[in-house]
């Protein structure tokens, strides 16, 4: 169970200062916001030092809640940008001395505030509205003066003498639906505006009325190339809420399920890349090997993409005979083969130079964005929660991080190129060990969490994938959330493509490896 | 002139289960007979039509990894006809909407289609695209893109396997057979209130 220590508003800020300079909390894992009902509206701060790696949970609260009002920490880390515009546009706390206080998700003209506990966001308030969304050029901030009042600013952000062009939200580059408006001056970029939101089905939000294990669903449909390990996430979660204990056998699936998909999400980071950068036909060569790794998934889950496997206390049914055998071939099988990607791609004198040295993300500005995975990897940012937090066997398989330096595209593909060979490592060294037992053990019908708050997270494919569970004792979850591997990766993007031409925010985009719909969940 | 079985050559023709349907279908429609040189043109432009259908590259969900995979060499389109993707919709005459539409996505979704060209055709892949799914109960889900525009065929799953797809597609085709190019109309639309 995490601990929080509460803090009053009036307080937050000089002592998250405090924390950041003295302890350094560089790390702002998370900022989950809270309806606390009669205890007000509030927030949950999870940091981290990825020096020491020691970890503090805060919580602060208002309990106005006609204008609540919190002051913002995004001077501080620069992650609590987005964090805090998700954060209003869930609960409506006003975020004092936040540049930029607009929705992140739903459409300005939106009523209300999806995840209030008293707010009913189904009614007829927000019909679909099939006009089209104006886009806004200005923002508001809600300033504290010198002399402790409050005033709104109107603020710009395109001024009239910009040329901004629009990408998406249908656009092959992006990768599913995001929006991406750019300031250019002939072909470099001076601004990026990302809108978020075309894939948001509240998820969190519909959490709140399922029971646990039906929970467990959704979760694959949030980044859907790392399903198992989006499930693992939250079945750890729940198991540590209820103090579960899962078997050995279980634990050895499900690190190598976790394995496989991780391979299963680079092969398509490769393919998707390079189709981007024009390189067709390592796109058939990416799909060629993925199918393979599908069709063992298939054998044992049934499904090829969702595949509904882990389960509160276990996974869903034994692995298929076949699995040990099939594994064993495809090991060897893509290690063979792996020569042919670098051969026609890597290798290659103009994917290398629209990759090297192309948005540089230095491990500073990784971690005050909070930019977790193989972009922070390859900047040099050690934050692999498989070594932060282990779980699973990774221990056993003595896992090695991959870690480069430079933080440019090259080394953001190199990072992942290398992980599909670490990967085949732990996959090799555990295949051979699953010990006999039980795949299941038996979990009460209705689950029930005591009273209490936890956060567990797992390596995904693209970064920290956590969830933080609050529970008041009953079946359903009081509040569920999701880290989102993707928001702080593409909260990025404007501070490393200023400055690039046009054409490299294909590359950086693609190397940043987000998936839209674990964004917007 | 009598009228032509929507034969397709993948699929033999008693494999489909609902050929009375598209048989009655031809049936209204020719019902005040066919001229036998335009039935004649009619069915070399379905025949050419059904064979060239051109998708937009158009995913917002899950299902479009499974759209991707459907282009990659195991499952091949390319064999049906489908392979030309087209990022714009002006030059697309296929709506694969595959994942989620949410209210934010739905007027998107409509200018999309608004864009494309005529003759156009919608096939809602998966269970959101039909009734919106797991997330029908969701605050931002459109339950159902059949209140945005028109669909002619629904492929479901979650997501539905590359077959599921190929059969959808399929009926498409099989579809655009018995259409009727001159004379008649197709397709009952009513006209758009704030045209």
């Amino acid at each position: 169970m995490t601990e929080q220590i509460e803090i009053q508003p009036d307080r937050l800020h000089e002592e998250m200062l405090r924390l950041h300079r003295e302890q350094q909390m560089d790390f702002l894992e998370d900022i989950i916001g809270m309806d606390w009902g009669d205890d007000g509206l509030g927030i949950v701060y999870l940091l981290e030092s990825s020096a020491t790696g020691e970890r503090v949970a805060l919580k602060t609260r208002t309990v106005n809640r006609n204008s609540p009002e919190l002051p913002s920490v995004c001077d501080i880390w620069q992650a609590a940008n987005f964090k805090e515009r998700e954060v209003y546009d869930y609960f409506g706390i006003q975020f004092i001395n936040h540049p930029d206080m607009r929705r992140l998700f739903l459409r300005e003209d939106w009523t209300g505030y999806p995840l209030r506990k008293d707010d009913d966001p189904t009614d007829a308030r927000n019909p679909l509205r099939m006009d089209n969304e104006m886009p806004v050029d200005t923002t508001t901030e809600l300033r504290l003066n010198p002399d402790g009042t409050l005033s709104d600013e109107e603020k710009a952000i395109f001024d009239a003498e910009e040329y901004v062009i629009n990408i998406g939200p249908q656009h092959p580059a992006t990768h599913g639906v995001l929006r991406f408006r750019v300031s250019l001056e002939g072909e470099i970029i001076r601004k990026i505006d990302v809108n978020c939101g075309y894939i948001h089905r509240g998820i969190e939000k519909m959490c709140e009325s399922l029971t646990y294990p039906q929970t467990l669903a959704l979760s694959d449909r949030l980044d859907y190339l790392g399903a198992h390990q989006n499930r693992h996430a939250l079945c750890l979660c729940i198991e540590q809420a209820m103090g579960l204990e899962v078997p050995q056998r279980v634990q050895y699936i499900r690190t190598i399920m976790d394995e496989l998909q991780r391979i299963d999400s680079h092969l398509l980071f490769y393919s998707c890349l390079c189709m981007d950068l024009g390189a067709l036909t390592a796109f058939f060569y990416g799909f060629r090997d993925r199918e393979k790794i599908i069709d063992i998934f298939e054998e044992t889950c049934g499904g090829r993409l969702i595949m509904n496997y882990n389960t509160i206390g276990g996974v869903q049914a034994d692995i298929h005979p076949n699995f040990v055998r099939r594994v064993k071939e495809f090991i060897p099988y893509l290690r063979g083969i792996i020569h042919e990607y670098h051969d026609v791609f890597t290798n290659n004198i103009i994917a290398r130079q629209r990759l090297k040295g192309v948005g540089i993300l230095n491990r500073d500005t990784a971690i005050s964005y909070g930019a977790t995975g193989g972009t922070g990897r390859a900047s040099g940012w050690s934050c692999d929660v498989r070594r932060r937090m282990p779980y699973g066997v990774y221990e056993k398989a003595g896992f090695r991080e991959i870690l480069y330096t430079e933080g440019d595209c090259l080394a953001r593909y190199m990072v992942r190129m290398d992980e599909i060979m670490e990967s085949l490592r732990i996959i090799e060294l555990l295949i051979d060990n699953i010990p006999e037992g039980e795949w299941q053990v038996k979990a009460p019908k209705v689950v029930k969490l005591p009273v209490g708050a936890w956060y567990s997270a797992v390596e995904g494919s693209r970064g920290e994938m956590g969830v933080y569970i609050e529970s008041r004792g009953d079946k359903y979850p009081y509040r569920l959330h999701f880290r989102s591997t993707g928001l702080p990766l593409v909260s990025v993007i404007d501070d490393i493509c200023r400055n690039s031409k046009i054409a490299d925010l294909i590359a950086i985009g693609g190397t940043l490896d987000y998936v839209v719909p674990d964004i917007d969940r | 002139m009598e009228i032509k079985k929507p034969k397709i050559a993948s699929i033999p023709y008693d494999d489909f289960p609902d050929n009375d349907t598209l048989e009655q279908m031809a049936r209204d429609m020719r019902s005040n007979g066919v001229n036998v040189v335009t039935g004649v043109l009619d069915d070399l432009i379905n025949w050419g039509r059904s064979n060239s259908l051109w998708p937009l590259t158009f995913a917002t969900s899950c299902c479009g990894i499974e759209f991707m995979a459907l282009g990659a060499a195991r499952y091949d389109m390319a064999r049906f006809g489908f392979e030309v993707t087209r990022a714009s919709p002006r030059q697309a005459d296929l709506l694969l909407v595959s994942g989620t539409i949410t209210n934010k996505m739905a007027p998107v979704l409509r200018r999309l289609y608004d864009q494309m060209a005529d003759p156009k055709y919608v096939v809602a892949v998966g269970g959101c695209t039909i009734s919106g799914g797991p997330f029908k109960k969701s605050y931002h889900v459109v339950n159902g893109i059949n209140s945005i525009v028109p669909v002619d065929v629904y492929v479901p799953g979650c997501p539905p396997r590359p077959e599921a797809f190929f059969f959808g597609l399929m009926q498409l085709q099989r579809k655009i057979k018995v259409e009727k190019f001159f004379g008649g109309a197709n397709k009952k639309e009513k006209k758009p209130e704030n045209d």
